[in-house]
């Protein structure tokens, strides 16, 4: 318990993660907060203001986009969306990772040896190429998109959850357990997975970035988020082909992305060095 | 060696065979065929399209059909692009973007390479703390957000550069794209390169090295950047997958037509056969090309062999 309140009072006093994570609360409080004070939503158009540069006129902050359709909520919604899918997407690969990492670690042996070829294998493979494959067999929506990126990331999860089993495993209180008889899954669910919790926090930090960017990457290629809902890598798109008239719509939800992007890795990267005591001596 | 280099081959068929199970049967599992569109087509000649592309046959007798073909090089006809068949389609397209991706690999190579041992040699000064925060901020910006800035900035903006693909001739028009592909990856590059310098800087044979006199340019580059290179040549199977990816979005937006730009048209006109054909293509490049990085890497370090 010591453990956990130290390396918790570290993370308090880091000042990387302080910044990062003030910036990513601000940005979500201001993407929750800001549809709602705006006068304006996300589907009128308005066809005598298109492509309107940003200015308080009019209350659009970040301009119009080529339909006249407000950016300022727009963008913001495509936070709130983007921010989503990532956060679902990586419980996805969370849940996945850890009971495929769980099972084979504490099954050990040939079946551990089996699974961890599986894994080795699809390592090898240009994994969203299959997520794009998956997009075009099946019809697009949320629940798909949460999937086939939740799909990606499982990967690391399984590894570092597996380590951590195998040497579990090896503890009296598992041991203990296995002798009274406690059942395969109920020794996975109330002994293995809490206490791999720590570990696990730890890279899902890392992965929500890259949920975000397999989302935006998607949605970007008009793969993913579909009009008239958006999302950052939408909105990135449609500022692309506006870019020579309209740098605005380019500009701004690529640069928030940049940034939501750049928070989470900083925050990983720092939580990594705080909780992995091999590299912060 | 050569036994090495065999064995990892045989074990690369069993993945490329999983590659092609997986991928047929998702897009074979799909609900609804590629032709049901818009348009309703009379039942009788709906059937007859069935028949000529075999879609009326069992899932397995289909997939022993695609995968004869496979073994001649067919990857069947495209369901959108007539007269052509996906075969055809990727041996034109591809080899533009294997230039593309080459340049960008060089690039990515050579500067990351340059950048991390440069830090690494001044670890900890204000030189080494500007590049790795420049690093960190080029791994968090995807491609698609670098590739259309630097448009804006060297070409719409400045006029250096040019914008597009049509319209341009010459090298000129493939720097922006090779360098946009090859961002993330120098920074990625860098960092690699950095730490394992670092380590091998302090390590003993260095410090003899250091004792009899030799300079530090001698040093590393006699002695410290073949072990240095060790990680970042294991991080090359990665690098050739991310480049492959970001190379799809790269050429939609240069407008360059590379075999990116016919996979996402395929994805987006539903073109089943050739997104199959493309997934297959890519999967077993990426494939090969790790079994080559892997085998090069036995050649530098002959530790891995004997084990």
């Amino acid at each position: 318990m010591s453990a956990i309140r130290g390396a918790w009072r570290r993370v308090r006093q880091n000042r990387v993660i302080a910044i990062s994570g003030g910036i990513l609360i601000g940005v979500v409080l201001v993407a929750v907060i800001g549809p709602l004070v705006s006068p304006h939503d996300y589907l009128q158009t308005d066809f005598s203001n298109i492509l309107h540069s940003p200015s308080f006129t009019g209350m659009h902050l970040f301009g119009t986009d080529d339909l006249g359709r407000d950016l300022f909520v727009r963008t913001l919604l495509g936070v709130q969306v983007t921010i989503i899918v990532a956060l679902v997407a990586s419980t996805v690969s969370l849940v996945f990772g850890v009971l495929y990492g769980a099972v084979a670690g504490f099954a050990g042996g040939r079946v551990d040896a089996v699974m961890m070829r599986f894994v080795d294998t699809l390592y090898a493979l240009p994994f969203i190429f299959f997520v794009i494959l998956l997009m075009v067999a099946f019809e697009r929506n949320f629940f798909l998109i949460f999937v086939a990126i939740g799909a990606v990331n499982w990967l690391d999860m399984a590894r570092i959850v597996r380590g951590q089993t195998l040497s579990l495993r090896e503890r009296e209180f598992v041991q203990a357990a296995q002798l009274t008889g406690v059942s395969f899954t109920r020794i996975i669910f109330r002994h293995i997975a809490p206490n791999v919790i720590g570990v696990v926090v730890v890279y899902l930090t890392l992965t929500i970035p890259q949920a975000i960017l397999v989302e935006s990457f998607l949605s970007f290629l008009g793969l993913g988020i579909q009009e008239p809902q958006t999302s950052l890598g939408a909105l990135v798109d449609a500022g692309v082909n506006q870019m020579e008239g309209a740098s605005w719509m380019l500009l701004i939800p690529a640069a928030l992305l940049a940034l939501i992007l750049m928070c989470f890795n900083f925050i990983g990267d720092a939580l990594r060095d705080v909780f992995d005591s091999r590299r912060s001596r | 060696m050569l036994r090495y280099a065999l064995l990892r081959l045989l074990g690369a068929i069993p993945t490329l065979l999983l590659v092609i199970v997986l991928a047929f049967l998702m897009v074979h599992a799909a609900p609804g065929g590629p032709f049901d569109d818009e348009r309703v087509l009379p039942p009788d000649i709906e059937a007859n399209i069935a028949k000529a592309y075999q879609l009326d046959e069992p899932l397995a007798q289909q997939f022993l059909t695609y995968m004869a073909g496979l073994l001649r090089g067919d990857l069947g006809p495209s369901y959108r692009y007539r007269d052509h068949t996906v075969s055809e389609l990727i041996g034109s397209a591809f080899p533009l973007s294997l230039k593309l991706g080459a340049m960008a690999m060089l690039f990515a190579v050579v500067m990351g390479v340059g950048v991390g041992t440069i830090a690494a040699l001044r670890q900890n000064s204000l030189l080494d703390r500007i590049v790795m925060a420049f690093a960190m901020t080029g791994i968090s910006i995807p491609v698609f957000v670098i590739a259309p800035v630097l448009v804006l900035l060297f070409a719409v903006q400045l006029h250096w550069l040019p914008a597009g693909w049509s319209g341009s001739e010459g090298a000129a028009r493939f720097l922006l794209p090779a360098i946009s592909l090859a961002l993330p990856q120098i920074a990625y590059i860098a960092r690699l390169t950095r730490a394992s310098m670092i380590d091998v800087l302090a390590s003993d044979f260095v410090r003899t090295a250091r004792a009899q006199g030799l300079g530090t340019q001698a040093i590393v580059r006699y002695h410290a950047l073949k072990p240095a290179m060790l990680p970042v040549l294991s991080y090359m199977g990665p690098a050739i997958a991310a480049i492959l990816t970001g190379s799809v979005v790269v050429e939609e937006i240069f407008g360059i037509p590379g075999l990116g730009q016919f996979f996402v048209r395929g994805a987006l006109n539903r073109d089943y056969t050739l997104v199959l054909g493309i997934v297959i293509f890519y999967a077993t490049l990426v494939v090969l090309l790790n079994l080559i990085v892997d085998i090069l890497y036995s050649v530098i370090d002959p530790r891995i062999r004997r084990r």
